[in-house]
């Protein structure tokens, strides 16, 4: 399965991000906690400067619902400026291509999608999207949506520190503060290295080009009214084109690839995402990619760790989401090496290369996967739809456990936390005693969130799904025939009402049911957890503190380690099962069959 | 409503901050460090016209030239305005006829023994400019064949424009297609 490279690179991934976790985690528990960095004399007056403009008081703290309420605020602000620019961008600048305006239906999926840190694109971005829409439209989403999310889990680690109170923090500090000092300079430097391999960053038209060898395509005639001519025989009446020269797309590329990952947001700037050579031409620039993915939800719980005074319940969690991790690669990886038995009986080597590229390696390849679907990146660097159906079921299973294996940028962290108040509530029950979780009583309100946090996305991926199963036009959009049809659609739905943004992309996706259906997908899948989880901030950081006594559980060690793992997989297998075994589990034994 | 100024400010200033001055920044630094790369890494000829780019493949079908990937972007095979996989699912009936019939072709053009997937599989992207070294293997003899050149110069052609893992250990090894057959051409035209 693995040759000497392939474990050579994969070792080699590990032990950079786990080098990383503890100076960034460190870093990011300063910038939050309004402490000096090497940064400061640098941004420190720009930090203040913008407070003043916007006439935000830095001592003022708020309560959950003034917290909550803001957030909520700023993201429609955010929506309202997204949706404007897609409905305008025939009047905007910065248009060399001049295209055309975004239907009202794709603008609110599009823009819904970016504010919610989700990136599901129903559009392609070299034919669509202008570079004033890519950059002033969808670039600051990148970065102020993940600034939001982690803004979101400081509020709830500082409920979990703080006593008898009701104040959680300021959110415009805390979404200044991660965007200005976290994103910025990492973005910045990432974006740097990832030109040095080849990711373009210019605003020139596109470039035509001439083919060595020209070659031609058939294309359909049109009649007035726009539709196919067929001739008697029913048959596509066709032109044929030749073609001498290609139109090769640029733009500012890299400084939204950095920022793209680094956020876990996924929205490409091509159609193909991440496989695109100029967004990802070089095995380094591959590897760098997957790491900006994995680099703040890893490094955020060790500033877990460090805020809650304890650095061993940030490892704790960090080892149940890397246990999970490395589960999910090996059979992954197994998958896609074995191939299936239909390509290999031709006499084909070399495991599945449907929808991979060949530079980065299979290994490789497979880590980007594992990596953008157990957070919420939904970034790709090969076509899950592609996938053999137990490798395309472990990117859809990650999305369904509600990426937390590392997790969103702050969502992540957030959702695995409420995982583990679920733990530690069930075990509380096993050995009957009042369940605590670092210091705090866990009672019904914060078990009600946690319900609704780890539920809500899973609720409308089930009723979405089967809504999808009885609407013909939904049916229709799906590219391949029987289960692997019905995976696609429930990836589509889960990867909008988690927030990844990924898809198996043979669905046409760009029509008037995913993009309705899915636009509330996305905000239930967002906003109902954040709120939920400012609320359970508040209720904390209201409480007493309680000391560890004989009966509390140790939330630091490697038992509860593994107990918050099978919680996870019982709660996901419970929830997702049936629609498992319908859709990746069918399509598998019907292969195996000779189907 | 001191909030909503406040939210309606912060967007307008972060707007200006990551969607403006940030990318300007990186366009400018990027510009003057690597000219090369964030222009789009384009090939130019003698005569300093463009002629393709390291990094995005084009489509050959004839005899003389190495073969690329399938490609599954629209209209035609590498069409840079359109990348895309085929987002074939690999059990898809109609799928595997298509790889079938890929396979008879490279077949009928002398390719014995087991075949390089990447070679009958289309790319991710639809543009990959790469194939694995066995897929370049597999053409050698009908490239030399057509061209009336001998194996070694092929092959030396093939060698002098694949790339080895990076720093030795990172993604796989390579051949750039586009690179060889503009050599090719040179030398046999």
């Amino acid at each position: 399965m693995m040759n000497t490279y392939d474990w050579q690179q994969t070792l080699f991934f590990f032990a950079v991000l786990l080098l990383l976790v503890k100076p960034v985690g460190t870093f990011m528990a300063k910038v939050y906690q309004g402490e000096r960095t090497f940064l400061s004399p640098l941004l420190g007056p720009c930090e203040n400067l913008l407070y003043r403009i916007c006439g935000v008081n830095t001592n003022e703290e708020m309560g959950w619902q003034r917290y909550a309420g803001t957030m909520l605020l700023f993201n429609l602000v955010g929506f309202l400026a997204l949706f404007a620019i897609l409905l305008l961008q025939h009047l905007l600048p910065l248009n060399p291509q001049e295209f055309p305006a975004f239907s009202w239906q794709l603008a609110l999926n599009s823009a819904i999608s970016f504010i919610t840190n989700t990136n599901w694109q129903a559009y392609s971005g070299e034919s669509a999207a202008s570079y004033f829409t890519q950059m002033a439209g969808l670039t600051v989403h990148n970065f102020v949506s993940a600034a939001t999310g982690m803004a979101i889990v400081i509020a709830l680690i500082r409920g979990f520190v703080r006593r008898k109170t009701s104040l959680v923090g300021n959110f415009w500090v805390d979404m200044s503060r991660g965007t200005l000092y976290i994103l910025l300079p990492m973005a910045l430097v990432a974006a740097l290295v990832l030109v040095s391999q080849g990711v373009i960053q210019n605003f020139s038209s596109y470039q035509t080009a001439p083919l060595v060898q020209a070659t031609n395509y058939d294309k359909p005639q049109l009649d007035e009214a726009g539709k196919p001519r067929l001739d008697a025989a029913d048959k596509l009446m066709t032109d044929k084109v030749i073609v001498n020269e290609v139109t090769i797309p640029m733009g500012p590329v890299a400084s939204q690839e950095a920022i793209k990952e680094l956020g876990t947001n996924g929205g490409g700037f091509f159609n193909a995402n991440s496989a695109h050579p100029y967004e990802n031409p070089t095995p380094l620039s591959h590897l760098l990619e997957i790491l900006l993915i994995l680099l703040i939800p890893a490094g955020l719980t060790y500033t877990f760790g460090i805020m809650v005074g304890n650095t061993r319940q940030g490892w704790t969690l960090l080892a149940v989401m890397l246990l999970l991790f490395v589960v999910a690669f090996s059979v992954l990886q197994w998958a896609e090496t074995s191939s299936t038995p239909q390509l290999t009986q031709l006499g084909i080597d070399g495991g599945n290369m449907e929808g991979k590229e060949v530079r980065f390696g299979m290994a490789s390849t497979n880590l980007f996967t594992v990596a953008t679907t157990g957070t919420s990146c939904g970034a790709v660097a090969a076509m899950h739809d592609s996938l053999t159906p137990i490798g395309g079921m472990i990117p859809l299973s990650l999305i369904l456990l509600g990426e937390i294996v590392f997790g969103g940028v702050g969502s992540g962290l957030y959702t695995m936390l409420a995982f583990a108040i679920i733990a530690v509530f069930v075990s509380g029950l096993m050995i009957g005693r009042t369940p605590e979780y670092l210091g705090k009583k866990i009672e019904v309100r914060e078990m009600w969130v946690s319900i609704i946090t780890i539920l809500s996305a899973g609720i409308v991926v089930l009723i979405l799904s089967g809504i999808a199963m009885i609407t013909p036009s939904a049916v229709a959009a799906m590219a391949n025939p029987g289960a692997h049809g019905l995976s696609e659609v429930l990836y589509a739905i889960a990867s909008m009402a988690n927030n990844n943004g990924s898809a198996f992309a043979g669905l046409s996706a760009n029509i008037n049911f995913y993009n309705i259906l899915g636009s509330l997908a996305m905000l239930i899948g967002r906003y109902v957890p954040a709120v939920a989880i400012l609320a359970m901030a508040g209720s904390l950081a209201g409480k007493k503190y309680v000391p560890p006594s004989l009966g509390t559980l140790p939330t630091d060690k490697a038992p509860f380690a593994l107990w918050l793992t099978l919680v996870i997989l019982i709660v996901g297998a419970l929830t997702f099962f049936p629609a498992l075994a319908l859709g990746p589990i069918v399509e598998h034994l019907t292969m195996l069959g000779g189907n | 409503m001191k909030e909503i100024k406040s939210a309606l400010l912060m967007f307008i200033l972060f707007t200006v901050i990551c969607g403006g001055i940030y990318p300007a920044v990186v366009t400018g630094l990027a510009q003057v460090i690597f000219p090369r790369q964030a222009r789009g890494s384009f090939i130019t000829n003698p005569e300093g016209k463009v002629v393709g780019s390291v990094l995005i493949g084009q489509p050959f079908s004839e005899p003389k030239y190495l073969w690329p990937r399938p490609s599954a972007t629209t209209d035609f095979g590498y069409n840079p305005l359109a990348s895309s996989g085929s987002n074939a699912g690999p059990t898809n009936p109609a799928y595997l006829k298509t790889v079938d019939e890929r396979l008879q072709g490279l077949r009928a053009a002398g390719v014995t023994g087991p075949v390089a997937a990447d070679l009958v599989q289309a790319s991710a992207s639809g543009l990959d400019p790469h194939i694995s070294p066995q897929a370049a293997s597999h053409q050698v003899g009908r490239i030399a064949l057509e061209r009336g050149l001998s194996e070694e110069t092929v092959d030396r052609v093939i060698t002098a424009h694949t790339e080895d893992r990076q720093f030795g250990f990172m993604g796989a090894p390579r051949v750039n297609v586009l690179a060889i057959n503009l050599e090719l051409d040179t030398i046999s035209p």
